[in-house]
């Protein structure tokens, strides 16, 4: 029995290959914030969440549709969803009550396997039972899928076998173990087997011949004897206490992978419900091939900011057909790096199945999604930042493919402008003639300008927008990268200068 | 001629080997040698073997034979496992003793019967397919091929297998509710495990964890088992009482001459073990030629045994040296630097004529050697305060105990004798001492300072320690044939420090 709600033919728990890069897009990206708001304090949702989201751009188009379409289901269902999440959460923690002890002798084991089993059969039940109710409200090919193999495989047959196997194990008529003369004439390998069918006078059928067999007591103050009993039904249920505990094992990981993927659902709808809160936009994207260099969108926001200042924020458009290469100049706290995170962020929720933080949007798909964004300050010497950089470029560079996506923010910098714009440029150059799709906030004039007047087809020149007075929408619009980052502006506004506005 | 010892080509009479430890082996070291190598044979008793020289050039030659075979490596191979399964047979039978219930008892001595004519069997088929040469393990061959095939050891063995085939085939089924256990006859029933896998099986994701216990079944018996095997003897009677039939009748079931063999075979496994790594480092060992007569010595790429192994697992270098005593020659007297090998060189000589001694080949790639009598060793010993005599006294009163017992078959090695005196004292007592021991024609190394004794006659060769030129504190631990010349180290040294009575005389300014 497979869940299948991740991948339409594979289990998520072996698919799931984190990004290379992972901890810097977490920081650049500040998805911490996206992933609590997904957890909405669960734990095991914010680990599902991370994974799912940072292993997004190994996924194809189809599993990207696929995923879609059971988030719709999950919108349009909460609670069932939700109940589903609840049962799988339950029956994993049931396992803690008869599994307290350390003592694995297989008496003991057999004897845990059967009380958790007792359990576990009660929450099949109940999910068969969720299947039973809920099943033709959902249209996906996921959820149809699982709910018809729920029905067909927790059937009163399956129910009524284990049930037996169960009572039988616990032994009510005694045990019978065949075995044979070994080593010492010790028994040797003690089977449990069954016995006899017949209710009655199974005893008299053990002994149809004229001799009686040998009985003998152990005294129920003989200690040893009653370990040596043990230590022969030991042997005996040993491959039979394994057989039950596996099966309890494997129910187990069902229920553990049934939560794992449906943690996934259940963090989007937690994310679903805060962002209608605050009345912000959201969207399935569509994905589009990855031999592709597009990236059409309107009202794309920053949904970690969003969710940070608890408010609707600025939104951008753009159209960016037969692009590899976006450039981003503009005003000092012109809204670039807000604009920058905004593609990282629904880069990777589109690609993980999710959908957008954007009115529409749609963009091929990337194989690897990189972010390389300025430190913050440290006390490290200049050299020893560009230095930092560069070793930091390097091992993104050691990943990268020409289907990579690769966000800079404020990179090379760290020098002066014409050496960082060398430096910046050979990098650039070099990426996008592999057709590596680039986005570059920068305000190293020198660099964006070089690009500017080369008028490249497949290059994309946007700028934080200043209004006549000096302030800030946050808006980015089409434009030849400007000579000044407009810092006097910042400075009058800090320093409120009476001379601000000219 | 019938096998009796692989030791001796002759009856040997137990009497006749040394229960204590001579002298001269904590001096030489062949203490180490000896320790090492029967480190984990202590149940065989070797030492006594290794502390008893042959008397005859024909017992060497039977030994050298033996182990010439055994260098050939097939044969070390059948014989460790022949070693191993006697060990064993030894340690089973020793548990058996301890066993308290009898049909238990009783079946584990059937597997050791069993074990132990199959360890027979294999020996007797495998030894004749190799290249056996020597006088010994062509009769111990021959011997363990009668033995397997004589009709006792074919009935001892049929009969336990008889018995054992029988056991094995009897099945039954035991029943236990609460306190209650039933033995009863052979129940078939069905296999539970199949089935609840077959139930479950449509949960399996992946490979889980596996909760089987490793129980282990130790050999022995509890009284509830023992009550259950009861229960089995008493549904089948015949087979119980067949078993006991074995029992009581062959208790002694193993031969005596191959349990003798088992352990004086064990003698040349040491040896061929403690040299096993040395001589994979390159090294040579030789069968030396030895004689009872012929005092002309001649040994090519010697060394310290008990150093080598040791150097040899620290992996560092081995220095061989060369010797010979030819016509009148007997008295090695080896001079040289301090820390220059001169102790080493002397305990070799020593080592070579032992192992010669015992049969055994020894660490060089050729020697000529003589079987002597006895080793006596004189070297220099801390003072004793619980004695009440000076040490020179000490010193005298045991050189004299030596010359008291020499016999012209001795080799006598004395190292750095007589230097609690002073130097003129020195020279006249060791001048003394020489005298004697040429006068008894004794085979003698001397290691000393004295330089006039390197010259004293035409018996004594000088043997100098070479040190490396330009550089004196380097040692080569290198001898060779010299006069003995005290000086030229004392020079060397002062080279190298530029105090030469020209270098410091340049030095000086005017």
């Amino acid at each position: 029995m497979k869940v299948f709600l991740m991948f339409e033919k594979d289990n998520f728990e072996t698919r799931k290959k984190l990004l290379p890069n992972s901890a810097a897009l977490v920081q650049d990206l500040e998805l911490g914030t996206l992933f609590a708001t997904m957890a909405s304090g669960d734990e095991f949702i914010y680990k599902i969440a991370k994974e799912a989201l940072l292993s997004g751009t190994f996924n194809d188009i189809e599993t990207i549709l696929y995923r879609q379409d059971i988030l719709k289901d999950s919108i349009e269902n909460q609670l069932v969803v939700r109940e589903i999440y609840r049962l799988s959460t339950e029956a994993l923690l049931s396992r803690n009550e008869h599994w307290w002890f350390l003592s694995s002798s297989p008496s003991s084991v057999l004897y845990s396997s059967i009380a958790s089993l007792k359990d576990l059969l009660g929450y099949l039940k109940q999910l068969k039972a969720l299947a039973d109710e809920h099943a033709s409200h959902f249209q996906s090919k996921g959820f149809s899928r699982f709910f018809a193999m729920l029905q067909k495989e927790l059937d009163e047959d399956f129910m009524a076998e284990a049930w037996k196997h169960i009572k039988e194990l616990e032994f009510h008529d005694g045990a019978l173990f065949n075995t044979q003369l070994g080593k010492g004439n010790k028994g040797y390998p003690y089977q449990l087997c069954k016995l006899p069918q017949q209710k009655q006078g199974w005893v008299q059928m053990l002994f149809p011949r004229k001799k009686p067999g040998y009985t003998f007591n152990v005294h129920p103050r003989d200690e040893s004897g009653a370990r040596a009993l043990r230590e022969i039904k030991d042997e005996g249920v040993n491959v039979v206490a394994n057989a039950l505990a596996q099966s309890m094992e494997h129910i187990f990981s069902f229920f553990s992978m049934l939560k794992t993927e449906i943690a996934f659902y259940t963090g989007c709808l937690n994310l679903h419900g805060q962002l209608a809160s605050l009345g912000a936009d959201c969207s399935f994207p569509q994905p589009l091939p990855g031999h592709l260099r597009t990236h059409v969108f309107r009202g794309l926001y920053d949904v970690s900011l969003a969710l940070a200042m608890k408010q609707k924020v600025v939104a951008n458009d753009a159209i960016a057909e037969n692009k590899n290469l976006v450039i981003i100049t503009g005003a000092n706290q012109g809204g670039k790096s807000t604009f920058l995170r905004s593609i990282g962020l629904a880069q990777l929720m589109m690609q993980c199945g999710m959908f957008v933080p954007a009115a529409s949007f749609s963009a091929n798909t990337c194989s690897q999604l990189f972010s390389h964004f300025k430190r913050e300050e440290d006390s490290a010497m200049n050299s020893g930042k560009l230095d930092e950089e560069l070793s930091r470029m390097s091992s993104i560079a050691d990943n990268l493919s020409s289907h990579s996506m690769i966000l800079f923010n404020e990179s090379f910098a760290a020098t002066n402008e014409r050496e960082g714009s060398e430096i910046g440029r050979q990098i650039v150059n070099a990426l996008i003639e592999k057709g590596v799709k680039v986005f570059f906030v920068t305000h190293l004039y020198d660099f964006a300008q070089s690009f500017y007047v080369r008028k490249l087809e497949n290059a994309l020149f946007l700028r934080a927008e200043r209004q006549a007075d000096g302030a800030r929408t946050f808006k980015l619009v089409e434009g030849e990268p400007l000579q000044t980052s407009f810092g006097k502006d910042l400075y009058n506004k800090i320093f409120d200068n009476p001379d601000a506005g000219i | 001629m019938v096998f009796e010892s692989i030791l001796f080509a002759s009856t040997v009479p137990d009497d006749s080997l040394h229960l204590e430890e001579p002298a001269f082996m904590v001096d030489l070291n062949i203490n180490q040698v000896v320790d090492t190598a029967l480190k984990g044979k202590e149940e065989y008793n070797l030492k006594p073997y290794f502390y008893t020289l042959l008397a005859n050039t024909e017992d060497i030659k039977y030994r050298q034979e033996v182990m010439q075979d055994i260098e050939r490596q097939d044969l070390y191979r059948y014989l460790k496992a022949f070693e191993g399964d006697m060990r064993n047979i030894r340690k089973q039978l020793a548990e058996t003793e301890k066993l308290y219930y009898q049909y238990h008892k009783e079946r584990v001595f059937l597997d050791i019967v069993i074990f132990y004519g199959q360890a027979m069997e294999s020996l007797a088929k495998n030894l004749p397919h190799l290249p056996i040469k020597s006088r010994g393990f062509i009769t111990f061959c021959n011997y363990l091929t009668s033995y397997t095939e004589s009709l006792q050891f074919k009935n001892l063995l049929a009969e336990a297998r008889a018995i054992i085939h029988e056991l094995s085939s009897i099945k039954y089924s035991v029943h236990i509710k609460e306190l209650r256990v039933r033995v009863l006859d052979f129940q078939p029933g069905d296999d539970y495990t199949e089935e609840v896998q077959a139930t479950f099986a449509k949960f399996k994701q992946g490979d889980v964890k596996d909760y089987r216990s490793g129980l282990s079944y130790p050999l022995g018996m509890n009284h509830v088992e023992a009550k259950i095997l009861d229960g089995v003897a008493y549904l089948n009677p015949d087979a119980f009482a067949r078993l006991d039939a074995f029992y009581k009748g062959n208790t002694r079931f193993q031969d005596e001459t191959i349990v003798r063999f088992d352990r004086e075979v064990q003698f040349y496994l040491a040896y061929f073990e403690y040299i096993e790594n040395i001589k994979k480092a390159g090294l040579e060992f030789c069968y030396p030629q030895v004689s009872a007569v012929d005092k002309e010595i001649d040994v090519t790429a010697c060394f310290d045994l008990p150093l080598a192994h040791k150097l040899v697992s620290e992996k560092k270098a081995v220095v061989a040296n060369d010797f010979y005593l030819k016509g009148h020659e007997r008295i090695l007297v080896v001079t040289g630097p301090n820390q220059g090998g001169k102790t080493t060189f002397a305990r070799t000589f020593g080592q070579l004529h032992y192992l010669a001694g015992l049969g055994l080949p020894v660490p060089g790639s050729r020697a000529k050697l003589f079987l002597c009598n006895n080793i006596f060793t004189h070297f220099e010993k801390e003072e004793n305060v619980l004695n009440l005599r000076s040490k020179l006294e000490d010193d005298l009163a045991r050189l004299h105990w030596i010359l008291g017992h020499c016999t012209p078959d001795t080799i006598v090695i004395m190292n750095e004798i007589l230097t609690s005196t002073t130097l003129q004292d020195g020279i006249f007592l060791s001048k003394k001492i020489m005298e004697d021991l040429t006068r008894l024609d004794v085979l003698c190394v001397w290691v000393t300072f004295i330089d006039e004794l390197a010259s004293f006659n035409e018996k004594t060769v000088s043997m100098v320690g070479a040190v490396v030129s330009g550089d004196p504190s380097q040692r080569t631990f290198k001898f060779s044939r010299m006069p003995a010349n005290g000086l030229a180290y004392a020079i060397s040294v002062a080279e190298k420090y530029q105090l030469t009575y020209s270098e410091l005389k340049k030095r000086i300014i005017p």
